[in-house]
């Protein structure tokens, strides 16, 4: 009999501890279908963010490194820089990634380092338990923003994917989300090319998943997604945001 | 070999060249830009990585990320950059990754003085980051002692798996001095089989990490590091004495790095000027620190007392005293904020603790 699915080599074969409906594990599928297609398993280095992602290196099937919280860009510059043949990628949530490490994207993004960032936007600081994030829409409530997110207390969300664009270090950047098959399709596409533009050389790559987290926007899976295609894509609109 | 004349800064830079030193990564900071200022220049000429941090946070993991895959990694800082980096050296230290950290320390606390300054050793010796953990503190007192140190500094990293940090001050990174490069044998050293170099074959990845969830493992992982800290003080206690052999002093002057060589003009002083015998004790490890060693010399029949010497206002005299342990009174000399003892200041000092019958 011929198998029609079988699961990524680039995905060890353990259960993970993601709770239902979250986005994290179909962006590790993804990103291990990659690997395996590219067949960079075998060299590929993974940094590991604080945050839902942590134990990534427990799902990946390639060599990982746990990195601070938010402290992946630079963790990945000191990989990257002094092997410089490796494909070498940050897997980071908003929080490390938009709030504790921005300072370090930004500098990473400047410099043009060349490795690949998938940044898990799911507006929310799902370890700890639903606080707000750099990305919390205007009117979303967090267990630190209990009446919801206010302008004029908090701020607008932070575009990551636009902000980093004005950089020339960066050479691509995509906003995708896996809310559905054909946007799943989608991001499968921009991880891979971002990759395959890591192996040219060309400079930083940076993917932005929008992503959702059921359990701590209190919805169920279904309107979770919806909540991802409806008020996240509008505030962050899908698509190629830059690319050189 | 001929000595040549060397900045202390750039003397150490040179040395970790030498010692294989495969990264650097750094963020400027007074008195120790000679050493990021260097490695900009000469890292990539031997084809190694020199890179420029944001900031010390960031260079620290940086480190952490180069001595991940395996590579002989280092920073360099002085004390408000050391205090951003603790985070990552605790990371380095939960992870069990070997790095070389520099502190061209200068007084503090918070901006301070960009001064030498030896107020730091609490932060050195005690861990200062986060959780149960310890960095190995190597403390030179002159250029020569600084450019072997750094280079021995890389093995013991590597053979600890674990960070080493070089603590001098700024007087040891600003002066310079005739130094000689000796030809150094090469050490046997674990392969770092654990590094993320990419699997190339290897059954299953590596995963460098210092979480350890379940409590129990964690514990585990504590009990395990702490064992590496109960080999370093068997194997790796380095100190010096002056005037402690056969001389019967009845003051001993305990002092390290820069205060330590203040204190071999005191000893001389002391003589001259009050017919008073005084000995050296100086630690170079500071962590771990040479107790035992300590003890014996402070137990000698004729010590009078032990005096800790130091340019803060008393960190180191806290091992001192569990050094000593009630075999002697101990004492107290410090100059702190960036000021420098002068040898007659720690001569009358000691001369006063003597003649004032050298009780507590
Ligand atoms: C220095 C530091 N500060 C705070 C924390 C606690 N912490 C753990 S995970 C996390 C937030 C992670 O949120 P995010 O990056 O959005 O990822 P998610 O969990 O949503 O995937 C925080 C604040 C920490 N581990 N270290």
């Amino acid at each position: 009999m011929k198998p029609v699915y079988v699961k990524s080599k680039g995905l060890q074969d353990t259960e993970l501890h993601y709770c239902p409906g979250c986005s994290h594990g179909i962006v590790h599928k993804l990103i291990a279908e990659t690997l395996e297609e590219l067949n960079i398993i075998d060299t590929s280095v993974l940094i590991c963010p604080v945050g839902c992602g942590v134990f990534a290196g427990n799902y990946l099937a390639c060599d990982a490194v746990e990195a601070a919280h938010g402290r992946a860009p630079a963790v990945a510059t000191g990989i990257k820089r002094t092997c410089p043949d490796q494909p070498v990628f940050t897997y980071q949530g908003d929080g490390d990634l938009a709030s504790i490490g921005i300072a370090e994207i930004v500098h990473a993004a400047m410099r043009g380092e060349k490795f690949t960032t998938i940044f898990i936007n799911n507006g929310i600081y799902g370890m700890t338990g639903g606080q707000m994030a750099p990305t919390t829409l205007i009117g979303q409530k967090a267990t630190t923003a209990p009446l919801g997110r206010q302008k004029e207390l908090h701020g607008e969300p932070i575009r990551m994917c636009e902000m980093l664009s004005s950089l020339g270090g960066l050479v691509y950047a995509e906003r995708v989300c896996v809310a559905d098959v054909p946007h799943i399709i989608k991001a499968k596409r921009a991880i891979k090319k971002a990759f395959t533009k890591q192996l040219n050389n060309e400079g930083f790559t940076f993917v932005e998943v929008l992503a959702a987290c059921p359990t701590n926007w209190a919805m169920t899976t279904r309107k979770a997604n919806e909540w991802v295609l409806g008020p996240m894509a509008e505030y962050y609109p899908l698509g190629v945001i830059k690319e050189v | 070999m001929a000595k040549e004349l060397w900045k202390g800064n750039e003397a150490i830079a040179e040395a970790a060249i030498r010692a294989g030193c495969d990264c650097f990564f750094g963020y400027p900071i007074t008195p120790q830009n000679e050493i990021p200022e260097y490695m900009s220049l000469h890292m990539p000429q031997h084809g190694k990585v020199f890179v420029q941090a944001e900031s010390e946070v960031a260079a620290i993991n940086m480190v952490y990320g180069a001595a991940a895959a395996g590579k002989r990694a280092m920073t360099s800082s002085s004390s408000p950059g050391i205090s951003l980096k603790q985070e990552g050296i605790s990371y380095i230290a939960g992870a069990e990754l070997p790095a070389v950290i520099i502190n061209m320390s200068r007084g503090g606390p918070g901006l301070g003085t960009i001064q030498a300054s030896q107020a730091d050793y609490f932060q050195s010796t005690r861990g200062g980051g986060n959780g149960d953990y310890r960095t190995m503190v190597l403390a030179p007192q002159s250029i020569q002692e600084a450019v072997d140190l750094v280079q021995d500094a890389f093995d013991l990293a590597d053979k600890y798996r674990n960070p080493v940090l070089i603590l001098a001050d700024g007087m040891i990174g600003q002066m310079m001095e005739p130094i000689e490069w000796k030809q150094r044998p090469s050490v046997e050293l674990p392969p770092k089989d654990w590094a993320a170099t990419g699997r190339h074959g290897r059954e299953k990845n590596n995963f460098v990490t210092s979480l350890r969830i379940d409590a129990p493992d964690c514990e585990l992982h504590n009990v395990h590091i702490q064992s590496k800290y109960d080999r370093m003080a068997e194997e790796e206690l380095r100190y010096e004495t002056i005037g402690c052999d056969g001389q019967e002093p009845e003051i001993i002057l305990a002092s390290y790095g820069t205060t330590a060589r203040i204190c071999w003009s005191a000893i001389n002083r002391l003589e001259r000027k009050y017919g008073i015998k005084a000995g050296l004790f100086r630690p170079i490890t500071l962590f771990p620190f040479p107790y035992d060693q300590l003890h014996q010399i402070a137990s000698r029949p004729g010590v009078k007392a032990v005096i800790s010497v130091e340019m803060s206002q008393g960190q180191m005299v806290d091992d001192v005293k569990l050094a000593v342990n009630g075999a002697a009174p101990v004492h107290f000399f410090g100059r702190a904020g960036g000021s420098i003892p002068t040898v007659d200041e720690v001569a009358d000092f000691a001369a006063s603790v003597v003649k004032g019958g050298a009780g507590k």
